[in-house]
């Protein structure tokens, strides 16, 4: 039998292989990113009000000048990424409190997923296109 | 469930889940208006009639209060993870300024919106 038939095997007992997941099976990972994007998106709150005031009086062309300057951009992209993140861990824990039926559970949690990525590719396109001039 | 004394605290638990599912939908609002941005002129100027009538302010006004109570009471709950703010009076205390604190940053932006003249 050569070494690469050997079935791996772990050091480590069935037990304290779960240990500190607890129920998501993952661990904290998730309480853990909810709050950086909390963080995240307090400190972006002003920068971002500020924008979107900056562009209240004005037409495409010129909402198009203001979201297309680089540190605003960077600004909105900061702002989707952890707001989207944000959104998702939540709505997946509001489906996984509510939601007991196990199929409807795994559709529900799927098309968040599926939401969130739209949400995040669709507003992250326009910001590079508004900045690309394309 | 009925032998608990409603409380301020646990009302305002219930309002953070539902401010949070409103924000999860109004981020439709936020693709809509950057989308229509990078479309063009037409499709920008169609964003800004809904967002310029009755329901469409009253839609972000609503959005403005779900945003800036979340973020309060957001901030409530961090102290909290970070094992402040427990007792019976300070619970209260934060409670009480993420609800009146809310309110008052939803009104001052859209003073501002108005006197900056960004609003008509």
């Amino acid at each position: 039998m050569s070494a690469a038939d050997t079935p791996k095997r772990s050091m480590r007992t069935p037990l304290g292989r779960v240990r500190n997941l607890g129920a998501a099976h993952s661990g904290t990972s998730d309480f853990w990113r909810q709050r950086i994007t909390a963080v995240a998106m307090t400190l972006l709150m002003l920068p971002v009000i500020v924008v979107v005031m900056m562009t209240l009086g004005s037409n495409q062309a010129g909402a198009k000048v203001i979201l297309g300057s680089l540190p605003i951009a960077v600004i909105m992209l900061l702002f989707i990424v952890a707001s989207v993140w944000h959104m998702k861990i939540g709505m997946q824990v509001v489906i996984e409190d509510y939601i007991h039926n196990e199929k409807l559970k795994l559709i529900s949690v799927m098309l968040n997923n599926f939401f969130s990525i739209a949400v995040a590719l669709a507003s992250t396109y326009a910001i590079v296109k508004l900045s690309s001039g394309v | 469930m009925q032998v608990y004394r409603w409380t301020l605290t646990m009302a305002l638990s219930i309002v953070h889940r539902a401010t949070g599912i409103a924000l999860y939908a109004g981020t439709l609002l936020l693709v809509w208006w950057l989308v229509a941005a990078a479309s063009g002129h037409a499709a920008y100027a169609t964003v800004q009639a809904f967002t310029g009538s009755i329901i469409g302010r009253l839609i972000v006004f609503g959005y403005t209060w779900a945003l800036m109570h979340h973020m309060l009471s957001g901030l409530r709950h961090l102290v909290w993870d970070l094992g402040y703010g427990f007792k019976a009076n300070e619970r209260e205390a934060l409670t009480w300024g993420a609800l009146i604190g809310g309110i008052v940053l939803t009104v001052l932006i859209w003073i501002i919106a108005y006197a900056i003249g960004g609003v008509r």
